[in-house]
């Protein structure tokens, strides 16, 4: 019987903390790619644009930590689960090159900017689609002999992962939509209020629809969840959900301008914890545990002194970053 | 289509290529950020423009460096488990910890203060923003430190123990950091970084030079690269000296493929200067050699033994070709570099610096020169070290992903077309700013404490636009 709180399952949260931080912080950059056609050149782009320019550097740095964080805590899942994942993650990767680079290329070569637009809604959308493919390929299970990956090469490609795919395309977007309510006015703001409006209920029907097909993507997930009695506890997330998605309609109706991102993120954070809920203590559903996937003890203990003090510093000059960047944007300065 | 090759091939030559690729952009972002903070501290130490001008001339350039760094450097964090997934598995609770400590400590150190450096000049501050270009540059350095340490592990791995699933299990930190060619390879490698920026920094204040010898930030920059080349050059060949002498010492074989010494020689080892290797028949054709002046070179004595690679198993020789030519490139143009060097002193000497024009044509050739060096040593110290991912403990055949062919060389493929066309725009861009010359008055990023600062909440547009905030073109 392993304790309640032991370093695996501490490093677990850190990871699983790493993967929301980096969905917090880069959905809305990728969610704004994603908008990108829908504003029209010149200023609404620019203004866009301006919004998350000094920080997706380092949104999408917390990808790199959940990445690296996953091979340093639990290198036999980072061995199955890469490998399985081939093709979309690697999709990825090149997708975020592209998005990536158009953020200083589009200044740079005002002739072409058009094609580096274009560069960084493809890579967006690409990026955010590639990632919920993954998250829905991992949900749906991998096919493990060993400590190796054992499946085919096309095992990730499911409805049910595209299903995933698209919702997170449509959630980014929506993070996107309500991070410009928050930080611009004028045409972009109104323009963001009549896409949200449009992307909360797609959302909200997404959202239902993965939830009420994952409990039967195999057995123990309906366990999970509707085992009693933490079918009380479970039972919070869905109301929660409802709660927050009402809250996001009224919301956008009323234009509120700083609650809809928010709530947008909680209805992340939920679908976060209802992941959480299904998979535990699995990394690999059904295949592999975080005990069993855990490096050993010395090198989690060796990690964690580091990032108890660097994770809360990170998160403080993180902020800093932000408040300084904070406000409204602008499409362009000295009048 | 892709039967004839087969997968391990394939992911090899991903991984060198884009490898390869990422690594020039922190060997020229590293030193860099060094220098952006070194003219921005002159600048508010002498409150001369011109460092100013210069800062924010070569801060457009660091900004698109940087970002092809980082993004061909998100590539690289995933590779490990994509196509080699059987070392992640094995090493990863030795080299996990490395590179999570590198995210930790310095990715997000650059990302979170890069913003701040490229766009935050009127908002925070002179203090604080040499204080967050100070942070970038430092995490630089502090980036270099761990992925060298990872990758020094795998060359002389310290301080481990395996258990019953095969993987490497950490027994002393210090020693798994600190490993025996760590001090050697960082010092080497972020020295090399320093010189690829400075001969990048002569070349483009050559070129301005040629065209106008009396622009004032041309002058400024063509004198403290050149400075910076005459002081590294020699120091990096003896620091490279020492990093062989350690090879030599932790992994033998991978010395006698840089000196093409296929035979032992219990009497003196000659240094073949040049020749063709041919790994089949196991000896350098057409070898043009130097009687006994390897064993000096390496031993400090000219009859002191030296072993070849017929005392190695013919399975764990390295592919001597690749070794042997890129190590004389590598070495050829630290030479050149230390010539280029020692030339610009004596022309600074006879006070000549800013207008003798073969200087100006020399530096201008050598300015891509430290980028070729950095790859052909990387390529000597890689390829030299296998066939082994983890130096004589881990075979590179048994550390692959179980891939099958088709799937890498799509990957391949596609990495290939895209990174030339990204990273070719993004050349042509650098190239672009390059070619033009740093004049005085180069708008400010922002207003700055002079001018009055806009209402609280909003973000002057140029915050947050480098081309047209920083732009020398404007």
């Amino acid at each position: 019987m392993t304790p309640l709180l032991d370093l695996p399952t501490l490093w677990a949260f850190i990871i699983a903390f790493a993967v929301f931080a980096y969905v917090v912080m880069d959905g809305f950059d990728l969610g704004i790619g994603i908008l990108f056609p829908f504003f029209a050149p010149g200023p609404e782009r620019d203004s866009a644009m301006n919004s998350v320019a000094p920080v997706w550097d380092g949104n999408e740095t917390w990808l790199v930590l959940g990445g690296g964080g996953l091979m340093a805590a639990f290198p036999l899942a980072y061995a199955i689960i890469l490998p399985a994942l081939y093709a979309p993650i690697i999709a990825m990767v090149l997708a975020l090159i592209f998005r990536g680079v158009a953020f200083e290329f589009r200044w740079r070569d005002p002739g072409h900017r058009r094609y580096w637009d274009f560069a960084f809604t493809t890579g967006s959308l690409v990026a955010t689609l590639a990632q919920g493919i993954t998250l829905g390929a991992l949900l749906q299970g991998i096919v493990v002999e060993e400590r190796s990956y054992a499946g085919g090469w096309w095992d990730w490609l499911t409805p049910f992962s595209l299903l995933v795919g698209v919702s997170l395309v449509i959630g980014y977007a929506l993070l996107g939509a309500t991070w410009l309510i928050m930080k611009t006015e004028g045409a972009v703001q109104s323009h963001s209020f009549r896409l949200a409006v449009k992307l909360a209920p797609a959302l909200i029907v997404c959202i239902g629809a993965v939830s009420a097909v994952t409990p039967f993507l195999n057995g123990a997930y309906y366990e999970r969840w509707f085992d009693w009695p933490q079918v009380l506890f479970t039972a919070q997330v869905p109301l929660l959900v409802g709660l927050c998605s009402g809250m996001l309609l009224v919301g956008l109706v009323r234009r509120w301008e700083y609650w809809p991102f928010l709530l947008t993120l909680s209805l992340f954070g939920l679908c976060l914890i209802g992941l959480g809920i299904s998979m535990f203590p699995y990394v690999v559903p059904n295949a592999v545990t975080i005990h069993e996937a855990a490096t050993p003890q010395v090198s989690l203990r060796f990690m964690l002194v580091g990032a108890s003090v660097l994770i809360p510093t990170i998160l403080a000059y993180t902020g800093y970053a932000y408040w300084v960047f904070r406000g409204k944007t602008g499409h362009e300065g000295y009048h | 289509m892709f039967d004839q090759f087969d997968a391990l091939l394939l992911a090899r030559f991903q991984f060198a290529f884009t490898v390869s690729f990422h690594f020039i952009f922190p060997a020229f972002s590293i030193g860099l950020a060094s220098y952006l903070a070194v003219l921005e501290g002159l600048w508010l130490w002498t409150g001369r423009e011109v460092y100013l001008n210069l800062f924010r001339y070569w801060l457009k350039i660091f900004a698109l460096a940087f970002a092809m760094g980082v993004v061909s450097g998100i590539v690289m964090s995933y590779q490990f488990g994509t196509n080699w997934s059987v070392f992640s598995d094995k090493a990863g609770p030795v080299i996990g910890p490395l590179m999570a400590y590198e995210v930790m400590t310095a990715f997000f150190l650059e990302a979170g203060f890069l913003g701040i450096m490229l766009f935050g000049m009127g908002r925070v501050g002179r203090k604080l923003h040499y204080t967050a270009t100070l942070a970038v540059a430092i995490g630089t350095f502090i980036s270099a430190f761990w992925i060298l340490s990872a990758n020094s592990w795998m060359q002389t791995p310290a301080g481990y123990s395996v258990n019953e699933a095969g993987q490497f299990v950490p027994e002393d930190w210090w020693a798994n950091i600190f490993n025996p060619s760590f001090p050697y390879r960082l010092v080497h490698t972020v020295m090399a970084a320093y010189l690829t920026t400075a001969l990048v920094v002569g070349g483009v204040g050559a070129w301005h030079l040629l065209r106008d010898r009396t622009n004032k930030g041309a002058r400024v920059m063509f004198s403290m690269a050149m400075g910076m080349v005459a002081l590294v050059a020699p120091l990096q060949i003896v620091a490279g000296d020492m990093h062989g002498l350690n090879t030599l010492e932790h992994q033998p074989a991978k010395v006698m493929a840089m000196e093409g010494h296929f035979e032992s020689h219990p009497d003196g080892a000659p240094l073949i200067l040049f020749g063709i290797p041919d790994q089949e028949a196991g000896t350098v054709r057409y070898a043009i050699e130097i009687p006994k002046a390897s064993s000096l070179i390496l031993k400090h004595d000219f009859n002191a033994p030296m072993n070849g690679l017929d005392t190695v198993d013919r399975a764990n020789w390295p592919y001597v070709p690749v070794v042997f030519w890129s190590f004389r490139i590598m070495v050829g143009l630290g030479f050149l570099m230390l010539g280029l060097g020692m030339l610009s002193l004596w022309a600074r000497f006879r006070g000549r610096l800013f207008d003798w024009r073969p200087l100006h044509w020399l530096a201008l050739a050598m300015g891509p020169a430290g980028f070729v060096a950095v790859i052909a040593g990387w390529v000597t110290t890689e390829v030299g070290r296998q066939p082994f991912t983890v130096y004589g403990l881990l075979k590179t055949a048994a550390s692959a992903s179980p891939l099958e062919a088709p799937a890498v060389a799509v990957s391949l493929l596609t990495f290939i077309v895209v990174y030339f066309i990204v990273f070719g725009a993004g050349t042509g861009y650098i190239l672009k700013l390059m070619s033009k010359a740093p004049h005085p008055g180069e708008t400010g990023p922002e207003p700055g404490p002079d001018h009055p600062i806009r209402t609280a909440g909003i973000t002057p547009a140029p915050a947050v636009n480098p081309a047209r905030t920083l732009g020398a073109e404007a």
